[in-house]
């Protein structure tokens, strides 16, 4: 057994059980480490809701203990509440612009800025068209606790891959930031339901904003009222309102 | 905080949506989200639900002197607070635009329209009166809080009882609820609210705005009724021309709605009542809708507990026997005698000596018997070890010599092995 394996083992047979804050894991007794053998150090991953406390690893949030080989773990909670974190895709709505940036709201504790040259094919003279209460669906470029968060609509070869101002003639929505998360996870059980439904479009930030657009105005409420109530429903019965609205509506 | 922006997206479609008479919960143009209204477990508090706006209103009274204008009447008044609990948009303590529209608005509908009776109020004419005080709390803001507010204050006043007063000559007596059952106030009728918001400069019209409407619409009217289709208070703000036509259709609406929530008032204020009568369960905390999340439900998980006897009792026999002690007749103390056959009693004992002879040397041997204990008890008994040199345990209960392998340490180690034991004698 290496020095962490005991530690690990126990966290990956809890690994979709519920766990509350203030659950332990901790090294057990036996498991000192051996001045003989060559200790080869285990990293382990510590995602949302998990933290390091000296030798203990600390469950900081109520949620299903979630595993991906090899040793990443994180907590899937329902919080509504956004904080930025670098790289991830949110939708914003543009607030104002000040000089050469746009100031940002994506639901965070303040706004985030973002250059007028963050956008595909944008330079000094051609300026990208974005009026203040456009939506964005943006990148952040830097997010740390201490500066003002960044965002860019370009990937690091200066490609737009889909971000970009967007938004006409549809809804956006909030939902938790559990739901979107389930949204976007690959074949995903409640995107597939939805499909079979009606053709939308849809744009999830990992902020929780939702955006939804379908062929009318009718078909878009529907989507973004269903969406709003997966939060609160479990598998049988979301596959059973879907049913439903499927049979019922249109 | 600032508010959240809304969009240009959300507005157009807003009104698009409205154009073809669609609204984003579903529901059609002269619909009222769905009203829930509890009362607290004291008088004269009350919760409203309209939707996901959520309000409070608290009624309390005091004896004060009375205007000099109006030496006979007692006091109303209305304070309406909104704080960030309901939306990060208000500010803590300071009177908002809104805080002081809302207020003005309830005052006129509540006081100005004289639907309590403020001469009964009176206790000593000129000198003493009863001041009644309603404070309305934002609980959560998802637009049309006027509506909210007033359905919880009125429904407030009407739940609220004062204690009962004596005058008898210059002395005013103030009966406890205990001596005398509190009074209701006299409410003469119960003016409500209803909130209209037009779009497109009064083209399109909406009854109980929710927050994104009321943040597209042009212009708000509020007409506050009573059951009795008399119009109470009517306000129209935002700026909006309207043509008489409307406004009468909306006061027809309007003693719609009121009959509709009037009548759920009442409900609510008998459901209450019958409740407290028959002592049953009332108040806030009965009220609370069990909302849970149950998108990350698991099931049970199964525990196998087939062979669960099996094992302990493996563990039990695997275990180290305990140590042979010899069921000596321990004499605690000269002269306290056995009582019973092969009992032993221990009434009375003075632990402090027992202590003193054990505790110096041999802490060792007894962490020794304790981690044997505890690998007997892995059945899941719950043994209690203190630790602790000052508490005092005096068992209580007989012993039988057999099973008191460890009397000796029974007194040192005080809760351990008389919980055990306790344990052991059930079955």
């Amino acid at each position: 057994m290496s020095t962490t394996g005991g530690m690990f083992a126990v966290l990956k047979e809890k690994v979709g059980q519920v766990l509350v804050p203030g659950d332990e894991f901790c090294f057990g007794a036996e498991e000192t480490i051996s001045l003989s053998e060559s200790a080869k150090p285990e990293r382990a991953v510590c995602g949302p809701g998990l933290r390091r406390s000296g030798d203990r690893l600390v469950v900081m949030k109520s949620g299903v203990l979630r595993h991906k080989p090899p040793l990443t773990f994180w907590i899937d909670s329902q919080q509504k509440r956004y904080v930025a974190t670098k790289g991830e895709t949110v939708i914003g709505i543009v607030t104002a612009r000040a000089g050469d940036t746009f100031r940002v709201d994506f639901g965070g504790s303040e706004l985030a800025s973002l250059s007028y040259l963050a956008f595909e094919g944008a330079t000094k003279r051609n300026r990208p068209n974005v009026q203040v209460g456009d939506l964005v669906f943006a990148q952040f470029l830097i997010a740390n606790k201490d500066m003002e968060p960044e965002l860019v609509c370009i990937d690091g070869s200066g490609r737009a891959n889909g971000m970009g101002a967007f938004g006409a003639g549809g809804l956006l929505i909030k939902v938790s930031l559990g739901l979107v998360r389930r949204l976007l996870a690959p074949n995903s059980d409640i995107r597939l339901d939805l499909e079979q439904l009606f053709p939308c479009e849809l744009v999830v930030g990992m902020n929780g904003r939702v955006w939804v657009r379908a062929s009318s105005v009718q078909q878009t409420l529907i989507v973004a009222n269903l969406l709003q109530s997966c939060d609160t429903m479990t598998t049988q019965q979301r596959q059973q309102l879907f049913r439903r609205v499927q049979q019922g509506a249109l | 905080m600032k508010e959240t922006p809304l969009s240009a997206c959300e507005r157009d479609f807003i009104l698009k949506a409205i154009e073809e008479k669609k609204r984003l919960d579903g529901r059609q143009t002269y619909d009222y989200r769905k009203i829930k209204i509890s009362f607290g477990t004291d008088y004269g508090c009350c919760f409203v639900d309209l939707g996901q706006t959520r309000v409070m209103a608290q009624v309390s009274c005091e004896l004060v002197a009375p205007k000099e204008s109006r030496p006979n009447e007692g006091i109303m008044f209305f304070n309406i607070e909104l704080s960030p609990l309901a939306s990060p948009a208000f500010e803590q303590g300071r009177q908002s635009e809104l805080s002081v529209k809302l207020n003005r608005q309830l005052e006129r509908c509540l006081r100005n329209s004289k639907c309590i009776d403020t001469e009964s109020l009176c206790v000593v004419s000129g000198e003493k009166v009863w001041q009644i005080r309603v404070d309305v709390h934002m609980l959560n803001n998802d637009g049309n809080l006027m509506d909210a507010s007033s359905i919880a204050a009125i429904a407030a006043l009407c739940h609220f009882r004062r204690p009962d007063v004596a005058v008898q000559g210059e002395e005013v007596t103030v009966y406890s609820p205990e001596e005398r059952d509190p009074i209701p106030l006299s409410i003469y009728h119960m003016p409500i609210s209803v909130s209209f918001s037009f779009f497109q400069q009064g083209t399109y019209l909406l009854v109980d705005p929710c927050e994104r409407e009321e943040r597209v619409m042009d212009g708000l009217l509020m007409i506050a009724m009573n059951k009795h289709r008399e119009i109470c208070s009517i306000q129209s703000s935002g700026g909006i021309m309207l043509l008489k036509e409307q406004v009468m259709r909306c006061s027809k609406i309007a003693s719609v709605k009121v009959s509709e929530i009037t009548e759920l008032i009442s409900k609510a204020l008998m459901n209450d009542k019958t409740a407290r009568k028959a002592g049953g369960r009332c108040g806030f905390a009965e009220s609370m809708p069990q909302e849970r999340i149950t998108a990350l439900k698991v099931d049970e998980t199964p525990v196998e507990t087939a062979d669960v006897t099996e094992k302990a009792s493996s563990i039990i026999k695997e275990a180290e026997a305990p140590p042979p002690t010899a069921p000596s007749p321990v004499v605690p103390v000269p002269g306290v005698g056995q009582v019973g056959l092969g009992l032993q009693n221990t009434w009375g004992v003075e632990e402090e000596e027992e202590l003193e002879e054990f505790s110096s040397g041999d802490d060792v041997e007894e962490v020794t018997k304790m981690e044997e204990d505890e690998r007997k008890n892995t059945k899941g008994d719950v043994v209690e070890i203190s630790d602790s040199e000052e508490e005092e345990v005096v068992i209580l209960h007989p012993e039988k010599p057999q099973k008191a392998e460890n009397v000796k340490s029974s007194f040192h180690q005080k809760g351990a092995p008389s919980s055990k034991k306790k344990t052991k004698q059930k079955p």
